[in-house]
């Protein structure tokens, strides 16, 4: 026990003070294969592995370090990409700032819903959420500017900053690029942070945060608020790659999907939820054709996750490695 | 990862390659819903519906070499979107086939101008694809909802159906097919009474019936499609409300649908299309090859994509490359098509073919003698009457 | 005459009654979601699916053996029962120890894995199921048409939900299974199989979406689409009456069934949403549902 005790604050000490070596070079490394990436695959289908590498990595920081299921996040990945959307196509904003808009309309909508629901827990915590989300949904479907079904379309690509144009597939890669990377290592740096220590306190044992002094709801809503944040941002870039913005990015099928990738990169880890989106991306991609069997194969997956792969993808790497990965 | 790249440059290479030589390249891509709501009304059945044209082209012996390709977009505009970019960026495709679901369709017919490919929609309804939204590159084949609205709205005010109740799927198709009939009605000289906006989807029809019962409109109008039209006419029978005088007209209603509800619910129900299997020797002769292969009998929106199909070859052939999907689609507004399910076809300046709609009506279990036995044909609507009158902006043959 | 905000009060009425009878499919299948998660712990998402099941297994036993409505009431909830407890037994009891979460995802990919099958056999258009000949044709009430079957609908959840509830709550069984959840390896020790009991249990749960789903057959058509749109509604439904509680469940069940018909009346666009609006407002006030007893 005191042993333990002592690996973990060793492990922290580490954290805090900087990035593991094995964690740089593998970012390094990510960072590397992405730059080279649109030249060896079709872009936008490796922009969308990012967009929703952000999204899970964003629900991770929910779920993997605060310990709360939301069975909502839809509602900000999806909200967000609305926002952004009509923020480029009629108020016609530069897509850097089209994309701030709908991270900031994340963020609020995640500061509401997040300060109603985090005096419920487990279940009920999920089930509000949920709530909230359908409440979206609808407003999603019966908006004016929302567009329907249709969604908002051909929302234009824009000139990023007013200057450089993004028409072209790359440049809207390194765009995208320096976004959800950006994204993801500032969710690394919150993980990392003594606030991130303080949320895994939580998680762990949360009367005993509470009887360290801990005010446990601030923490609780200040990290519902940066995963809604985090979420949006995702999806406000996703909008601007596909020039689009739909239902389909608010239904409740999307909260389930984000669970997915989460759970099968491996809940609680930093790489997981990256491994688990390209991994289902992809599949969705290359299984496309298989037609209605692309939902019999995704619940073998999920069914087969759950009972022999628990730990997810990275999660049993890292304990085959015996590091935190 | 090299090996797509390996083939997406092949790809390419033989699409700019081919005008130089005497072959032609062509690459289809069927894109539509093969798990969802409209999977029975398109999906495996386009495929075979457009294998059937290039086989009946004898593309092979005019030294067009044609591949189909096929994918499902799930109703949804951003899967659709992402599948018909790849198709057009990577695969090489030239022209995109069927595509259902209007706001799938709106999107795809963007992409499909931006990369200057062909879009032959069948599947989709909505009028905005030759008006709002109308682009040089898109072809609209089968029907649209204004058709729709003419051909069973028309009909049944004149035959004195002059007050109207709507139950509107809340989504922008339903309105818009809604607002279609409305204006047809008025036109015709009678009146709505009332409107319902139904959640969709929608599985209980019930309390919305009993508001169009309470309403005392002559006639129901279903705006909605597939499976809930399906439901709205079941409970509409169960509930005693077309046995007590009122009509119901589905506006957006398949044979496959008809098909599944059987004649003993269905019966008298009046309804538009622009194909039916059984209207003469060569769409039966057809049909049959169709239900060889396929097992189901054929929709209009599957007949279309074979004349569709049809037609987009002849253009290519007539061009002599189909790598200008401009100048293909162009072609195809200028020559005159005789097809064996469609009759006269002529496409328009704005990308709609023109062509005769039907007006049926279900057949009772007594007509009904077998188990596609289910339309009497009341009366055929000439192309230029059953569609909307072309917008200036939308005449791409005078810019 | 007398009207309430513009509505005649038959036309109210009427409304009414189509509530309550919507709200009886709610009830047979909160209260199958109820059972299993009162006792068992899980939460079965694929309860949407196994209700789809019970309605394609009436049609098939029509279609493939010829046997009809009455005897497929009886059959269908059985061979989906049986299906489950095949479930409970390969793949659930090995989550019994874990997050509520586990089980939660597993149904979900179960459900995915029913759902897909039935699409690709039997497609999407769905199939018909005629209603039977006894209970065909309707009372004129005055104020509506009520058809016979709806009327049966009611009467049969009102009967299965009764019956559930005696059983559970008022008898020795009741309290077995009620004593195994609080403490199982005590009650273990008493000489009681609680293995068996915990997958009797979630075989009856599961047999009551499939006898909802016989019940829906005759008046919606027999998709494999049908039980998702249902099964978040049937979510809101349990957590609103308070999780695992049987009485919260029926009773929840049929009330929401009468709003939601109410809705459809004033504000017909907002159906679709009122049951989360209740939820949500629910969960703040009252965070362990309507009924449930604190955690």
């Amino acid at each position: 026990m005191a042993m333990a005790d002592k690996t973990t604050e060793a492990v922290a000490v580490a954290q805090t003070t900087g990035m593991p070596r094995l964690h740089k070079i593998i970012f390094s490394v990510l960072l590397a294969a992405l730059i080279v990436l649109p030249f060896v695959v079709y872009p936008i289908f490796a922009m969308k592995v990012m967009c929703f590498a952000l999204f899970a990595a964003a629900f991770n920081l929910l779920l993997g370090f605060g310990g709360l299921l939301s069975f909502g996040h839809a509602a900000y990945f999806g909200g967000a990409s609305y926002i952004a959307a009509h923020a480029a196509k009629v108020w016609g904003l530069t897509p850097e700032l089209a994309v701030l808009t709908g991270t900031a309309a994340a963020a609020v909508l995640g500061l509401v819903i997040g300060a109603l629901s985090i005096r419920r827990q487990g279940i009920y915590f999920a089930m509000v959420t949920l709530a909230f989300a359908q409440m979206v949904y609808f407003v999603a479907l019966q908006a004016e500017f929302t567009g329907g079904e249709d969604g908002i379309q051909s929302v234009p690509r824009g000139d990023l900053f007013g200057l450089i144009s993004l028409e072209g597939n790359i440049a809207l890669y390194f765009f995208v690029l320096t976004l959800t990377f950006g994204g993801i290592l500032l969710l690394y740096r919150i993980v990392h942070s003594p606030f991130g220590q303080v949320l895994k306190a939580i998680r762990e044992n949360e009367p005993r945060a509470i009887s360290l002094g801990y005010d446990v709801n601030r923490y609780k809503l200040i990290v519902f608020t940066l995963s809604a944040t985090m979420a949006g941002l995702a999806g406000a870039t996703k909008s601007q790659v596909f020039q689009l913005a739909s239902l389909t990015d608010v239904h409740w099928s999307m909260s389930g999907e984000v669970v997915l990738m989460t759970l099968l990169g491996g809940m609680g880890t930093i790489f997981g939820p990256l491994v688990g989106a390209g991994i289902i991306v992809t599949m969705q991609n290359y299984l496309a054709t298989f037609g209605a069997w692309v939902t019999v194969i995704q619940g073998v997956i999920f069914v087969l996750g759950v009972l022999l792969f628990r730990e997810g993808v990275v999660g049993v790497l890292a304990r085959w490695l015996k590091k935190p990965l | 990862m090299i090996k797509k790249l390996a083939i997406s440059t092949a790809a390419m290479a033989a699409v700019i390659g081919a005008p130089a030589l005497a072959d032609i390249t062509v690459k289809l891509g069927v894109l539509n819903d093969r798990s969802g709501v409209y999977a029975d009304l398109s999906g495996e059945g386009s495929v075979v519906a457009a294998r059937m044209a290039v086989e009946d082209f004898k593309a092979k012996d005019k030294g067009i070499t044609v591949d189909i390709i096929s994918a499902d977009h799930q109703n949804k505009p951003d899967i659709g979107s992402n599948i018909a970019r790849q198709w057009y960026d990577v695969d090489g495709v030239n022209a995109i086939l069927d595509v259902p679901t209007s706001s799938v369709a709106l999107a795809v017919a963007d992409i499909t101008a931006e990369k200057n490919g062909v879009l032959i929609d069948s599947g989709a309804g909505s009028t905005a694809l030759t008006r709002e939204q109308c682009r040089p590159t898109t072809i609209h084949w089968t029907y649209d909802t204004a058709a729709l609205a003419n051909g069973t709205g028309a009909a049944m005010t004149k035959a004195g159906g002059k007050k109207w109740f709507f139950l509107t799927a809340d989504y922008a198709f339903g309105h818009s097919l809604e607002e279609n009939t409305a204006t047809v009605v008025k036109a015709n000289g009678g009146e709505v009474v009332g409107t319902v906006n139904v959640p969709f989807p929608a599985t209980d029809f019930s309390s919305f019936l009993l508001q169009a019962q309470g309403s005392g409109a002559n006639v129901i109008g279903l705006a909605n499609a597939g499976g809930d039209t399906v439901n709205a006419i079941k409970q509409a029978a169960e509930f005693g409300i077309t046995q007590a005088g009122q009509k119901l007209a589905a506006l957006l209603f398949f044979v496959t649908d008809v098909h599944a509800l059987g004649p003993q619910t269905a019966q008298g129900l009046s309804l538009t299309e622009a194909f039916y299997w059984d209207q003469n020797d060569a769409t039966r002769a057809w049909s049959k090859r169709f239900m060889d292969t396929h097992g189901a009998q054929p929709t209009m929106v599957q007949a279309g994509v074979y004349s569709g199909t049809m037609a987009y070859l002849a253009a290519v052939e007539a061009v002599g490359s189909a790598a200008d999907g401009k100048a293909v689609a162009a072609k195809m507004k200028e020559m005159d098509f005789d097809d064996p399910l469609f009759g006269k076809v002529k496409v328009r300046g704005d990308g709609r073919a023109i062509h005769d709609m039907y007006l049926f009506e279900v057949k009772t279990p007594d007509q009904s003698k077998g188990e596609w036995d289910l339309y009497n044909q009341i009366s055929s609507i000439s192309g230029e009457d059953a569609f909307l009158p072309m917008l200036d902006e939308c005449d791409f043959t005078k810019k | 005459m007398f009207e309430l905000l513009g509505i005649p009060p038959q036309v109210l009425l009427g409304q009414l009654l189509l509530g309550l009878i919507n709200g009886s499919f709610y009830a047979v299948l909160s209260l199958g979601l109820a059972v299993i998660f009162g006792l068992l712990n899980i939460i079965n998402f694929a309860h949407g699916a196994l209700y789809m099941a019970g309605a394609f297994v009436a049609w098939m036993l029509l279609n493939y053996l010829g046997i009809g409505y009455w005897p497929a009431l009886i059959l269908a909830p059985l061979i989906v029962g049986a299906f489950g407890i095949v479930l409970e037994r390969t793949m659930l009891s090995r989550l019994y120890h874990l997050d509520h979460l586990y089980s939660l995802l597993l149904t979900f990919g179960l459900a995915l894995i029913i759902q897909g099958l039935f699409r690709n056999y039997y497609g999407i258009s769905g199939l018909p199921y005629q209603i039977p000949a006894a209970l065909s044709g309707g009372q004129n009430l005055g104020f509506m048409f009520l058809p016979n079957y709806r009327a049966w609908v009611v009467v049969a959840s009102v009967i299965v939900c009764f019956g559930t509830w005696f059983i559970i709550e008022k008898t020795r069984l009741g309290a077995y299974l009620r004593a195994a959840t609080e403490n199982p390896v005590l009650v273990g020790a008493f000489g009681v199989n609680v293995p068996l009991m915990i997958m009797l249990t979630y075989g009856f749960g599961v047999a009551l979406a499939g006898f909802a789903g016989v019940l829906a057959a005759p008046i919606y058509s027999v998709n494999p689409n049908m039980g998702e749109q249902l099964i978040i509604v049937v979510f809101a439904v349990v957590v609103i009456g308070g999780m695992g509680s049987i009485m919260g469940a029926i009773v929840t069940g049929y009330m929401l069934g009468i709003i939601e018909g109410l809705t459809r009346v004033f504000y017909p666009e907002g159906s679709a949403v009122v049951i989360f609006i209740i939820m949500a407002i629910v969960l703040l006030i009252k965070p362990d549902g309507l009924f449930g007893r604190p955690a």
